[in-house]
């Protein structure tokens, strides 16, 4: 097997006994990455220089007998609305097409620290507004499992890397499914964490109470050891949350006799494909045999998330994104008469059609005689939506459901039919309005193409979902099944 | 559900300036998604409490110290147009 192709962990156990160097995994990424770049394009923006620099300085760290953090060395891919000091900031948007930020996301301090070598950025829906990476405003990111379909979004380019070999680990942000829908398109691990378990200081915001940091992963035990390094509390993000962040890696134990799982039935009807729904039956089948107790059991609020998610996700982005009027950075339209012009035209100009779509409906929902009609209203079905899990999760540890209700579809299948295109996000759009973590992992193929089996779990009990997601993982031999 | 009128006050609002054509998609595309939406009010949502953040967390609040900060110099490298230690603007009034 390639360098390129193996996973952290045992990376991270050759670099330790010096069987290979970081330089020479790196070369070996970049040497994949100009093999199947062109077809794939999961990158925007790429640092070959200083990533080489950054694996020769963590080598020369080794020899000099220096004890090293345990990710020290391994290639990490980063989704490019995470600000990176000095390195090319777009978020895949026109607007902020030259913006280079002077500071560092608290996470990419912590990749730093952890001496991971950064290859570059990854490309995405603009602004993480998609499901399909088709809106990144330069260009859309292939799946590696079949190019002419989508890799999933918003973090496309993260979870496209990572599964072709293009990069070993990767961050992407989920707002409402942007993680987990594209790892599960891909056939990787993705996680998002719970709210205010990640720091978001630095991350480009999209809708700030439901956007969170998370890793890829090419396995269970990689998606563990990234969250080591990128969770716990910043004092610069007021939403992140003070708590005992634990060692991710002891939950990887493969216990998981007496677990509770529940099933929620409105997760498994008929808007979910029924190949889908025959591999999530497998995977109960698979936790039964490891000694859960898995059941079926009701979120009777499901279908309201979405049209709850899609008012109150782009009234925050309308808010966001008034930042964007090309006064401090970013793109600024020529030829104004007044401000105002200026505001308009580089707006006009600057922005992508899903990205104004969602800051007019945001607007329309925010604007006087609709904020109780719609936004408010939204934000009280979330209250209800939240109790669901709340009440749910008192009594099963877990629940499981898959990650999306098909595989990934053909480029240009859905990009007329805005609301078609935001259906494929039914399954992962709830957990964000509740603020709970979930998981997504590899649980079979269909016709070729990647499923995925979502787990959803407590506020901080990303520990728990490993531990099954882990046992899982071991007993159904599902992981690292990477495309040629 | 969303007249052209409206579309074009909510552009006006959000600093966009639309095509005509663009105009009309949205037009079409926001009602769809807004009668979409509508199923919203079958829910009976008396006396239930809206949750704008999941968190329980209330003010955040620090030692009012002067921290790190960031140079003028890398912040204005940025700026579309700048003059001096500004950012320079088209004319506003």
């Amino acid at each position: 097997m390639q360098l390129y192709h193996m996973t952290a962990h045992r990376l991270q156990q050759m670099l330790a006994k010096g069987e290979i160097s970081a330089e020479e995994l790196c070369r070996s990424v970049f040497q994949r990455i100009d093999e199947v770049e062109e077809k794939i394009r999961a990158y925007i923006t790429l640092d070959r220089e200083n990533a080489l620099q950054q694996a020769k300085a963590v080598d020369k760290a080794r020899r000099a007998g220096e004890q090293l953090p345990p990710l020290a060395g391994i290639p990490v891919a980063v989704k490019d609305n995470i600000c990176t000091k000095g390195l090319r900031t777009t978020c895949a948007s026109k607007i902020l097409y030259n913006y280079v930020p002077p500071y560092d996301a608290t996470v990419m301090e912590l990749l730093h620290d952890a001496q991971m070598v950064l290859l570059g950025k990854t490309n995405m829906d603009e602004f993480a507004m998609g499901s399909s990476c088709e809106n990144s405003g330069f260009y859309p990111t292939c799946n590696p499992w079949d190019t002419d379909r989508v890799p999933g979004g918003s973090s496309g380019g993260s979870a496209a890397a990572v599964a072709a070999g293009e990069a070993v680990l990767a961050l992407g942000s989920d707002t409402g499914g942007s993680i987990r829908l594209p790892a599960a398109y891909c056939g990787v691990v993705g996680m998002k964490p719970t709210y205010g378990a990640v720091s978001r200081y630095g991350l480009v915001a999209y809708a700030s109470s439901l956007d969170q940091i998370g890793p890829f992963a090419r396995d269970v035990t990689d998606c563990a050891l990234m969250l080591n390094v990128i969770c716990g509390h910043d004092p610069r993000d007021s939403t992140s949350v003070p708590y005992d962040k634990p060692d991710y890696r002891t939950f990887l134990t493969g216990e998981i006799k007496g677990m509770k799982i529940g099933v929620p039935r409105e997760y498994m009807g008929e808007g979910i494909d029924s190949a889908v729904r025959e591999i999530i039956n497998k995977a109960v089948r698979v936790f039964t045999d490891l000694g859960a107790e898995v059941e079926e059991t009701s979120l009777p609020h499901s279908d309201y998330a979405l049209p709850a998610y899609y008012l109150i996700a782009p009234a925050e982005a309308s808010s966001n994104l008034a930042r964007y009027d090309g006064v401090r950075y970013g793109y600024r339209a020529d030829k104004s008469e007044d401000v105002v012009d200026m505001f308009k035209k580089t707006r006009s100009e600057g922005f992508g059609p899903e990205v104004k779509r969602r800051i007019m409906l945001g607007t329309y929902a925010l604007s006087a005689g609709y904020y109780d009609a719609y936004y408010n209203k939204a934000l009280k079905v979330r209250t209800l939506i939240k109790r669901d899990f709340d009440r749910a999760l008192e009594k099963y540890d877990l629940l499981l459901a898959p990650t999306a209700p098909g595989t990934a579809f053909k480029r240009g299948e859905k990009v007329d039919d805005p609301l078609q295109m935001y259906m494929v996000d039914i399954c992962t759009l709830a957990v964000n309005l509740a603020g709970i973590p979930a998981i997504s992992v590899p649980a079979g193929n269909v016709s070729g193409l990647p499923v995925g089996m979502q787990l959803m779990g407590k506020p901080f009990g990303e520990g728990e979902i490993l531990r099954a997601a882990y046992a899982f993982e071991q007993c159904s031999g599902i992981c690292c099944q990477l495309p040629d | 559900m969303i007249s052209i009128k409206e579309v074009e006050h909510v552009a006006l609002l959000a600093r966009l300036e639309l095509s005509e054509e663009e105009k009309e998609v949205y037009t079409k595309q926001l009602s769809d998604i807004l009668e979409h939406a509508r199923k919203l009010q079958d829910l009976d949502t008396e006396g239930v409490p809206p949750t704008a953040h999941v968190l329980p967390l209330q003010n955040v609040f620090r030692e009012d110290r002067v921290g790190e900060h960031l140079d003028i110099e890398d912040v204005l490298s940025n700026a579309p147009e700048r003059e001096g230690d500004f950012f320079k603007v088209p004319r506003i009034v």
